[in-house]
């Protein structure tokens, strides 16, 4: 209150030159010397030099000679700033500045786009929404802005582990399903107050509507992928309902199904069913392959018959003969022979040798055969 | 300084008593919440009353005054609650079993017979959870298991909506909606048998697969079969007597050129094949 200590207080002539000098020259000799320490001083040239150094830089420490009693006296760092003309205060023009900086920069607000802000009252009534660009309010803390981008959309991943999520469908079976919902904010003031948790309401509505729609639906269909579109459709359209009814300012953009597998304990019987399928086909296919071979065998023998047949029918008897010599001829060079003449003749077969003979041809080819 | 404080000591605790009784007498009402204000344990007025068509800005949300130390102020939710029910296992009147879980979104419209009878939201809640465990328990509990999957199908969860709603306005909160998040076979034997049959019904399907397989393979063969003994038959057929013959011919070199073993052959000088041999014709 009293106008010495304050620092931008008036005049205070006393203390006035002097205590803007940093570091007195004023060392304990009392002397009136240069004031320059880098100029030589009196009578010691060298000595003085030195001696004045040492004294700036103790000036400079925190036993300056301000502690030494010093023209500054006590109290902190006397900056002052320059005498307005006309003798007066500071004080307005720096509470003017101050005022002017905080209201241009509680009153001003840059909206990115895909932002919306919104302004309450000092207590927390709404006032308005302000959209992206350049907007005005009334200074902190008489309104205040909050932030939020609405266009951005948001992702909200179910179950947001990698844990199992079976759900029923309408045969009683269990689907372990993954979605994600795309969402953002329609409305953001409804947002912002209609709900007590919205970002949890969303997912709860989500999981209903999802369980609700999957319930629908059978195991197969849902599995294949075929009824996934009509599911999807049917999440988003139910969430968007219920969200409208409670007005919540969300809109969703779209339900996702990233992942539809059986449960993992019953996997392996769905992995069944597939391989059975390709173990029918390729037992088709092995098939096929069997009758192409049969087909190809009767038209190669049906043709080979018709050709000799054609030359059969032009000589039959010779055709017939020959035919027969050949096969004899054939057969006949290749194996053991014993002629028996019929008749008067009693036949006598040496079977014996004719086995030994058999035999001892055959020990070679074949050593175990004893 | 001290003379200042002398002359002006009253004018200065008049300021204070009286910032401190503005302060005191100022109540902020934010726009997610309505006020009660109680005096001498009565609710004499409400600040920001929850009207379905009202628009935000034209609500009583902001600074409101109250009498200072004779009015207590309460602020009680605005907005739309969340009741999380526990799962709860729900028996069906086909005796299967099946874990619940539902949520109910409610919103307080009468927060003085709220402030009344259950006292704060937090209690409200504890009053609401067991009606809705009971009332949906009682509701589902008249259905066959098929229905209880499919419950947001037919009236179930109005009825239970409704049911609720009626309990709740006692406490002034008006139930919006009564939905089942997750209907679960529950852990252990229900849970198993599902798989079990899932399992089953698979292994059927495979094998029905792999036999249908084989089926069609064999057909694939037989046709083919029958293909081929049409072919035969219309070569061979042109001269049955002459296929024997042709036939035997490539029976014999089969047999005993290309079959497997040494032959041994005995033969009469009888044969036909001797029949130059002999030189006596």
């Amino acid at each position: 209150m009293t106008g010495r200590k304050n620092p931008w207080g008036s005049t205070g002539k006393s203390d006035e030159p002097a205590s803007d000098r940093p570091g007195g020259e004023r060392g304990p000799s009392g002397e009136d010397g240069p004031r320059n320490p880098w100029l030589p001083g009196g009578g010691e040239p060298g000595k003085r030099r030195s001696a004045s150094i040492e004294d700036i830089f103790k000036g400079r420490g925190p036993e300056g000679p301000r502690r030494r009693g010093g023209p500054g006296g006590p109290g902190g760092p006397s900056f002052r700033l320059p005498e307005r003309p006309g003798g007066k205060s500071w004080v307005p023009v720096i509470i003017g500045a101050v005022a002017l900086i905080w209201v241009a920069a509680t009153s001003i607000h840059f909206i990115q786009p895909g932002e919306q802000a919104v302004v309450t009252w000092m207590g927390g009534k709404y006032s308005h929404t302000l959209d992206s660009g350049t907007n005005f309010t009334a200074p902190w803390p008489l309104q205040m802005v909050e932030k939020e981008n609405v266009t951005q959309v948001r992702l909200e991943q179910v179950p947001g582990t990698k844990a199992e999520k079976l759900i029923l469908t309408s045969d009683q079976n269990l689907v372990d399903l993954s979605y994600l919902i795309r969402w953002n904010i329609s409305d953001l003031a409804l947002y912002k107050y209609q709900l007590s948790e919205p970002q949890n309401a969303l997912l709860e509505i989500g999981e209903a509507a999802m369980r609700a729609a999957v319930a629908r639906q059978q195991l197969d269909t849902v599995l294949t992928g075929e009824g996934r579109a009509e599911i999807e459709q049917d999440v988003r359209a139910a969430m968007q309902a219920r969200l409208d009814a409670y007005r919540s300012g969300i809109s969703v953009q779209g339900i996702e199904i990233n992942k539809v597998d059986p449960p993992a304990q019953v996997e392996e019987a769905f992995k069944d069913v597939s391989s059975a399928q390709q173990d029918a086909d390729a037992a088709m296919n092995r098939a096929r392959a069997v009758a192409q071979q049969l087909l190809a065998r009767a038209q190669g023998d049906a043709s080979e018959f018709n050709d000799i047949y054609e030359e059969y029918r032009l000589a039959p008897e010779v055709t017939r003969r020959r035919l027969y010599y050949e096969t004899m001829e054939a057969i006949l060079s290749k194996t053991d022979k014993t002629i028996v003449e019929s008749g008067n003749v009693m036949p006598y077969l040496p079977l014996p040798e004719v086995q030994r003979r058999s035999q001892g041809e055959a020990r070679p080819a074949t050593p175990r055969g004893e | 300084m001290n003379a200042l404080l002398q002359n002006y000591k009253a004018l200065l605790i008049g300021a204070v008593a009286l910032a401190v009784a503005l302060l005191a007498s100022i109540v902020i009402v934010p726009e997610t919440h309505q006020a009660v204000v109680i005096r001498t344990g009565q609710p004499v007025r409400i600040f920001n009353l929850f009207r379905p068509d009202q628009p935000y800005g034209q609500t009583g949300a902001g600074l409101q005054l109250r009498i200072p130390f004779v009015e207590q102020v309460q602020l009680i939710d605005r907005r739309v609650l969340d009741l999380d029910m526990e799962r709860t296992q729900v028996l069906s009147n086909d005796q299967q079993r099946l874990q619940v879980d539902a949520y109910a979104r409610y919103r307080i419209i009468d927060p003085v017979k709220l402030v009344e009878r259950a006292g704060s939201e937090r209690q409200l809640e504890a009053q609401l959870l067991p009606i809705l465990t009971s009332v949906l328990r009682q509701e589902l509990g008249r259905r066959p298991f098929t229905a209880l999957i499919n419950a947001e199908r037919g009236t179930a969860m109005s009825n239970i909506t409704h049911t609720l709603d009626r309990q709740a306005r006692e406490y002034g909160a008006q139930v919006l909606d009564v939905r089942i998040k997750a209907a679960d076979l529950p852990e252990g034997r229900p849970l198993d048998a599902a798989f079990t049959r899932m399992q089953t019904d698979r292994e059927e399907e495979a094998a029905t697969i792999r036999a249908a397989g084989q089926r069609d393979a064999q057909i694939i063969q037989a046709e083919a079969s029958a293909e081929a003994a049409r072919i035969y038959a219309d070569a061979y057929g042109k001269d049955p007597a002459f296929y024997d013959f042709y036939r035997a011919m490539q029976s014999y070199r089969q047999t005993f050129l290309n079959g497997e073993g040494q032959s041994s052959m005995v033969l009469s000088d009888d044969s036909a094949y001797f029949r130059q041999f002999k030189g006596n014709q």
